[in-house]
């Protein structure tokens, strides 16, 4: 989870152990449970619009950092995470209605999202490449026809009611108390990637990604672990979308289009790939992006550029363009994305008088 | 009546499958040539319509010299695209490449609605008869039209590979970028007329599917159509290409049939070519007639 450069200069790293821990040195590690606990105050003074801002950072960033594992980790480009989001709200919605307690369905969500995943994770074990992101692309438009048609399961296109999230009676779901639900899901899931990565699982995904002759020679089974990839990134994502039924209370197949899967591998190319950190940060780009051209053209309204381009109509346009051009100028200019920004900066301070 | 009913669809099926062979076709040639798969072709087909529709519509340009103007406008188009955006990414990982041309898909669609609407726009009526009686089958002239103007980008296509110096040229890129590159071809050059022709084809099928169904967003869908029709025929083939356009025509077609007639699920016509992709990639990942990679370390 910590980033190298916090470290004093020299690596004096001597054992694999000392190589495979999480958190560098005792300060990285106070600084990351200082920022938890900063963040337990903040219902108390942020307003509930920013609340709702975090709370979205929060599952949206549990599901973009499933497919950072997928696409940034083992190297397989997904272009339907977003219907794997979806089957995880429903999914939970459904197993919520039929009295499951909700905390308890977001799990078996995330779980029975995994399944899921993995049947169109099968190809990954034949296929690689752009012929796996084409298969994804097909799941994307199965999964989306899926939703319309099942109405037991989904609603149909009335969409599904999610219950409210409750804890031994207790009512969570509200904006500044739901916080907390996502909070803790949120430092669950990115210990848990973390974890992943330090075990042998996690450098086996790494090794498929680098070189997969060579992964395969030193007795890595490519097609399970390909096949992993998409599972775990399943359960992320089907945990991130359990955890926005509950919050929003309502689930429809609407805006589960193959847009907002392409605004997941946004979040995970600016954040950076392979970067765990890298994709909370493409996420908080990704949610602070369109609020910030909502700001803008509200600062613009009535002057001359919005009457040229009629601002006002064309917002959501403006979005889905500044998503497409955040992707190109990041992919063209910062192929490392903000993680790698970040770490550079620290090295800037690092290294201050002889830094250039 | 159901047999008539069956022909009809057929046919349909088979002008249909043409025009995805042809978009497929613009789809390969820039996968041959420059090794990039491109997301935003459905863009190419929807700018190029757009264009055509507005000198149309606000200049009152005749339909050929509309046509001419949108189509050498895509030519351009389709080589500042590669020179400006995809030049950069050369030598990049294939993730990068593929997400960039997403990037462009969602930024031009975006665009696009921005500046003519989300409501389909019909082009001014530019045949005297809408329908032409053929064997006893109502077809539209659009789609005669489209026929024909797809076998003659077909033949034209083989005579250019076959032929034509930079034909030729574009065959040896994609057989090897190093060895064309000592035989003194200009591969950055190729690189960007394949990526122009492709879009300027694109844009012909545009304004054809456009003159049939009015112009909208929903015409950049081609673009993701013709991924079941590439796989199908083999993604390096542009023979290939075609088939796969057909049977994927022939096969959205059929079952729209079967939907009407038996299952009345409603919208099978839109998802039976995914379900055939993922079966495709599952028994055969290389197509009809794609090669096979063969890699040695």
């Amino acid at each position: 989870m910590a980033i190298d450069t916090m470290r004093p200069c020299g690596d004096y790293r001597t054992s694999y152990k000392a190589d495979q821990t999480i958190f560098q040195t005792r300060l990285t590690m106070l600084i990351c449970v200082a920022a938890v606990v900063a963040l337990c105050f903040a219902p108390f003074f942020f307003s509930r619009y920013v609340l709702s801002l975090f709370i979205q950072i929060g599952y949206l960033g549990i599901a973009a950092l499933g497919l950072n594992i997928l696409v940034g980790f083992s190297g397989q480009i997904s272009i339907g995470h977003a219907v794997f989001f979806g089957f995880g709200g429903f999914a939970s919605a459904y197993l919520a209605d039929k009295g499951v307690p909700v905390p308890l369905a977001i799990v078996l969500a995330g779980m029975w999202t995994t399944v899921v995943g993995l049947i169109f994770g099968l190809p990954a074990a034949r296929v690689k490449g752009l012929y796996l992101a084409i298969a994804t692309l097909a799941a994307q438009f199965i999964l989306q026809d899926f939703f319309v048609r099942a109405e037991w399961f989904t609603g149909g296109t009335h969409g599904a009611m999610a219950a409210p999230f409750t804890l031994f009676g207790y009512d969570l779901s509200s904006d500044d108390k739901y916080f907390y639900v996502v909070l803790f899901f949120v430092v669950i899931m990115y210990l848990g990637a973390t974890n992943l990565m330090r075990s042998r699982d996690g450098r086996a995904l790494i090794a498929v990604r680098d070189h997969y002759l060579s992964a395969e020679m030193m007795g890595v089974n490519l097609a399970k672990y390909r096949t992993m990839a998409f599972g775990i990134s399943s359960f992320y994502a089907g945990i991130g979308g359990a955890l926005y039924a509950h919050y929003v209370g309502f689930m429809s197949v609407e805006g589960l289009d193959i847009l907002f899967s392409i605004q997941f591998l946004g979040m995970i190319i600016i954040g950076g790939l392979g970067s765990i950190m890298g994709s909370l940060m493409g996420t908080i780009f990704m949610v602070l992006l369109p609020e910030a051209t909502g700001w803008l053209a509200s600062a613009l309204s009535g002057s001359a550029i919005d009457q040229m381009l009629h601002l006002k109509d064309g917002i959501t346009y403006l979005r889905e363009m500044l998503i497409g051009a955040a992707i190109i100028l990041f992919l063209i200019f910062e192929p490392d994305g903000l993680a790698h920004r970040w770490r550079q900066i620290k090295a800037y301070w690092k290294l201050y008088p002889f830094s250039f | 009546m159901q047999s008539q009913l069956l022909l009809q669809l057929i046919i349909n099926g088979l002008i249909i499958g043409t025009l995805y062979g042809v978009v497929g076709m613009c789809f390969v040639l820039i996968y041959k040539a420059s090794q990039v798969v491109n997301f935003a072709q459905g863009e190419f087909l929807l700018i190029g319509a757009w264009t055509c529709w507005w000198l149309l519509t606000a200049w009152n340009i005749p339909f050929f010299w509309g046509f001419l103007i949108a189509v050498v406008f895509m030519m351009a188009f389709g080589m500042a695209v590669q020179m400006v955006i995809l030049r950069p990414l050369i030598g990049e990982p294939i993730i990068s490449v593929i997400m960039v041309t997403i990037g462009m898909s969602i930024f031009f669609q975006a665009l696009m609605k921005w500046m003519f609407g989300t409501f389909a726009q019909p082009f001014p009526p530019i045949f005297p008869v809408e329908k032409v009686d053929v064997l006893g089958l109502q077809v539209q002239t659009a789609y005669l039209m489209s026929t024909g103007v797809s076998l003659a980008i077909m033949a034209g296509f083989a005579w250019f590979f076959k032929y034509s110096k930079m034909g030729l040229a574009m065959r040896a890129t994609a057989f090897s970028q190093q060895v064309a590159q000592s035989l003194g071809i200009s591969v950055r050059q190729v690189f960007a007329l394949s990526w122009g022709i492709s879009a300027s084809v694109s844009a012909i099928a545009g304004v054809v599917v456009g003159i049939v169904n009015g112009v909208s967003s929903a015409l950049s869908y081609f673009g993701i159509k013709v991924f079941p029709a590439v796989i199908l025929g083999g993604l390096d083939s542009i023979f290939g290409a075609v088939v796969g356009g057909l049977i994927v025509g022939l096969l959205e077609n059929l079952g729209q049939y079967v939907d009407s007639q038996f299952l009345k699920w409603g919208n099978l016509y839109e998802i039976i070519p995914f379900y055939a992709l993922i079966i495709i990639l599952m028994i055969k990942p290389y197509g009809l007639f794609g090669t096979r990679d063969i890699e040695r370390v």
